[in-house]
């Protein structure tokens, strides 16, 4: 028997309307565990590099955690990987909410889409029955809205329905995949969905996930919820308040938005507001937040709520939002709350990415200003901000007009426009629009967190260490002390010392080969997530979460039957992330896209920087082009990525190419001086 | 004759307003009550069904109650507070004309046992998991008349009534009872 996982994936052929069910290979789960990086292997397996985005060959996998469904609390994660239409790179997305479950309920782990069908279809799953069926009716509709029709035409209410809308359809390079109350968002997977003419989703299921180990895994199960009471009850104290608790960070619930409103960028990420947060804002914001959110709501097993029903007009529930998304096309367009909370709405229907989407618009309206678009692109939008970024969001989602160049996001568009349009596009990593923070000093920890991220989301790789230190030694020493999730004791002597001016201030401090440890730490934890299915929001993104280091190789041994310990689990999740980097280095991707955006501080030190770089790579097994050593692969098993690197000149004879990246490229065209 | 008797009731409740449709009750009713315990879990199994209907904000945990043999005659459809509920949205049965409470494979009716377990648990599992308190649980005393005895014993007891009188049966019996 398998256990946690069903051992079977779905494999549906669009062009050809065939699907099939497949059983999966153990070793692969010995190798990869399951999630991301059996995903990320399938791309390695399947999907050569000279594969486009819209390539009928490019796959769409909804990959579940191997934990999905099973009683841990917070596992119910699908990573939704395909190649990404923005970046160009193998791109991963998480959705939660209650799809994933579904899926290993009805028996599988992965549904691995190829090819593209003829007509627009959607895809149902009920256990053994699994049908493509007609979606025509369904062209132009919402993401919920779909979801509603599907539901009550299959006569399923309680279906998990994943869907696209018109942003997908129209493979806008930031659509969105909605799945009610959770969505897979970045990188524009919802494009590829469309161009594959895949609808939706559909899935319901009704078959056991086993456990290995039931005694023990309910114990860890138990502790965890007996933690996460004792957590509620006790907020971390000198940290803002959406980072208190757990959970993602907790929008839908607090109304104190001082943090965000002035510290990060109004606009294109361009404008910061202090003093923004008066008291009068904050009473019309609270009133906002109070009438427009009907309900505080949870992913599939977990207690945590970081989602609310928001309630347009007369429905009390229009759409579901979570997490940031709340102020996005607020700050996005200089408006209020609830101007936010309405155009959500819409920009929910249609499936766009609630980062990339607001900040495209306040883009084009930089532009505008500018001089560099004209009123000519622009005919018959309104005076207004929020009309405008309305009558934005219709022409994006439609491709109409100037919409269809933004609909690229704003690095392809800035190259489309041109006349100076690049110098606007100015907050993205890997293509890709970010949180609009614009900070003074650099930080040690977040440059590298920002440029090495391959999720190219700050949020994917930032979390138990604190992003700030606490003001005086006394309160980072009460921190530490019920700090167990540290891997050991140096990370608490690292934070205690860290102080906010002075010499063991940034950028200097931590000291570079501290900054390599906490950084690797924080992201390990989340590759463990993503191949688990555990949220974030109970283990790699809070202060202090229920599960860490030193309980997941426990839990996931208890459930999988695996045997697993804390350095088998941190040699395997090495594995995955160099494999997910593997994809990307065949891809094209060097060390010079690994930067952040360069406002992104106003302090840089080009030295500093340099070196952060350089010792991480070492620190990482990668060589000063951020190519894995032919060493440290074969050390992770992945001989065969050394095989490929080799072949394509990727790697050369065993050796570092030349660090200067210039000089590696000349030498992989054959031109060796 | 009746005679009043402490009974124990157990009371589970239910506030569907704090309900933030997690599945946790759900999920852990299926793992207590697998064999061997915990060893899987499957909501189809479950004992308590949330019935969800997110775009019109309804949460509603179900508990569920005795199997019926055939639907009911008519449907009842209720709306509370400008919310529409589906028909039999409330019921707790295991009935022909739907698919919950029932085990998926076999179809035999499921029904909530309060977790009943040796050692007894100091409250049933669902309400553990629900950390929301949309469940909590209670048990009251209760002065429970105690149920007239009918069939089969009344039957005998005037049978033996006629034979001696009932004089000596009574007497008969408060000697024994003591
Ligand atoms: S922590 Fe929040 S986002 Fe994560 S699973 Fe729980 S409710 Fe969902
Ligand atoms: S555990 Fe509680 S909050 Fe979660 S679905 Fe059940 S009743 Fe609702
Ligand atoms: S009381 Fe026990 S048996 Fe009844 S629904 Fe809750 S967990 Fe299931």
């Amino acid at each position: 028997m398998r256990y946690a996982e069903t051992g079977f994936n779905l494999e549906v052929d669009l062009t050809r309307g065939n699907i099939e069910r497949v059983p999966t290979d153990p070793r692969l789960t010995e190798l990869h565990l399951g999630g991301l990086g059996t995903n990320a292997r399938l791309f390695w397996d399947r999907v050569p590099p000279e594969v486009q985005p819209f390539s009928p060959d490019n796959l769409l996998v909804f990959g579940t955690g191997i934990l999905v469904g099973t009683p841990a609390p917070g596992t119910n994660r699908t990573i939704v990987s395909c190649i990404s239409p923005q970046t160009r790179l193998f791109g991963f997305s998480m959705m939660g909410g209650f799809w994933g479950p579904e899926l290993k309920h009805a028996g599988y782990d992965k549904v691995i889409i190829r090819g593209k069908s003829p007509e627009l279809v959607y895809l149902w799953i009920k256990d053994d029955k699994v049908e493509l069926r007609d979606a025509s009716h369904l062209r132009g509709l919402g993401t919920l809205e779909s979801a509603e029709v599907i539901r009550q035409e299959l006569d399923e209410p309680h279906a998990a329905v994943a869907s696209i809308g018109l942003a997908g359809e129209n493979r806008v390079f930031f659509a969105s995949i909605e799945q009610g109350r959770s969505s897979a968002s970045r990188l524009g997977l919802g494009a590829v969905m469309g161009d594959k003419k895949l609808k939706a989703i559909a899935v319901r299921g009704s078959g056991d996930i086993n456990i290995a180990r039931p005694a023990e895994y309910m114990e860890i199960c138990n502790e965890a919820l007996r933690y996460i009471v004792h957590r509620e009850k006790n907020p971390i104290e000198g940290v803002m308040p959406i980072l208190r608790g757990l959970g993602s960070p907790q929008e839908m619930a607090i109304h104190d938005e001082k943090w965000h409103t002035e510290n990060f960028a109004w606009g294109n990420a361009r404008v910061r507001r202090k003093g923004f947060w008066t008291k009068e804002i904050s009473e019309q914001w609270t009133n906002t937040m109070e009438t427009m959110r009907t309900r505080l709501l949870s992913c599939h097993n977990c207690p945590m709520k970081c989602g609310a029903a928001i309630s347009v007009d007369t429905r009390l529930c229009s759409y579901m939002m979570k997490c940031f998304s709340k102020l996005t096309y607020t700050m996005g367009a200089f408006s209020d709350l609830e101007f936010g909370l309405r155009i959500a709405q819409k920009a929910t229907e249609h499936g766009v990415d609630a980062f990339s989407a607001p900040q495209t618009m306040a883009f084009a309206l930089e532009l505008l200003e500018a001089g560099i678009l004209t009123e000519q692109d622009m005919p018959g939008m309104p005076l207004d901000n929020e009309g405008r970024f309305y009558w934005l969001l219709d022409r994006i989602v439609r491709r109409e007009g100037i919409g269809d160049i933004l609909a690229d996001g704003t690095y392809w568009a800035a190259r489309a426009i041109g006349k100076g349009a690049e110098e606007y596009a100015h907050n993205n990593i890997k293509k890709t629009e970010q949180l609009p923070l614009k900070l003074g000093m650099l930080n040690p920890m977040y440059y590298l967190m920002y440029s090495t991220g391959e999720k190219v989301n700050i949020t994917q790789i930032e979390g138990n260490f604190p992003q700030a230190p606490f003001p005086t030694r006394e309160e980072r020493e009460e921190f530490v002390k019920d700090w167990v999730h540290v891997p050991d004791d140096r990370f608490k002597k690292w934070f205690v010392d860290w102080e906010l001016r002075g010499k063991n201030s940034i950028p200097h401090y931590p000291p570079i080969d501290a900054t390599c440890e906490i950084v690797n730490w924080q992201e390990k934890l989340h590759y463990i997530d993503d191949c688990t299915g555990m949220c974030a929001g109970l283990s790699s993104f809070p202060y202090k979460p229920p599960f860490h280091i030193h309980n997941l190789p426990r839990l996931i041994s208890a459930g999988t039957g695996l045997d697993l310990d804390e350095d088998s689990l941190t040699h395997l999740t090495r594995r995955n992330r160099d494999l997910v980097r593997a994809n990307n280095l065949r891809r094209g991707m060097t060390r010079k896209d690994e930067e952040p955006p360069a406002d992104h501080w106003k302090r840089r030190f080009p030295e500093l920087e340099t070196r952060l770089k350089d010792e991480y790579y070492k620190f990482k097994g990668w060589n000063n082009d951020g190519v894995p050593t032919r060493e440290s692969l074969l050390e992770l098993d992945l001989e065969f990525v050394a095989k490929d690197f080799m072949e394509r000149g990727i790697l050369r004879d065993g050796q570092d190419p030349p660090a200067d990246s210039e000089a590696s490229k000349a030498s992989s065209e054959g031109s060796e001086s | 004759m009746t005679r009043a008797k402490k009974k124990v009731i157990k009371i589970i409740n239910i506030n569907a307003d704090k309900c933030n449709g997690c599945r946790a009750c759900e999920i852990i009713c299926s793992s207590f009550h697998a064999t061997p315990r915990y060893s899987s879990t499957n909501p189809a199994r479950s004992r308590i069904r949330v019935i969800r209907d997110p775009l019109a904000d309804i949460y509603i945990p179900v508990y569920a109650g005795e199997y019926t043999a055939a639907e009911c005659a008519g449907r009842d459809k209720y709306t509370i507070g400008g919310k529409e509920y589906d028909e039999c949205a409330f019921c707790r049965a295991s009935c022909p004309s739907r698919d919950v409470f029932k085990e998926p494979d076999s179809g035999l009716p499921l029904k909530c046992d309060m977790c009943e377990s040796d050692p007894s648990l100091d409250e049933p599992m669902c309400v553990q998991w629900c950390l929301a308190d949309a469940l909590t649980y209670e048990e009251r005393e209760e002065e429970a008349p105690e149920e007239r005895i009918v069939g089969e014993l009344d039957a005998g007891l005037e049978a033996l009534a006629n034979k001696h009188g009932w004089q000596q049966l009574m007497d008969a019996m408060s000697r024994m009872s003591k």
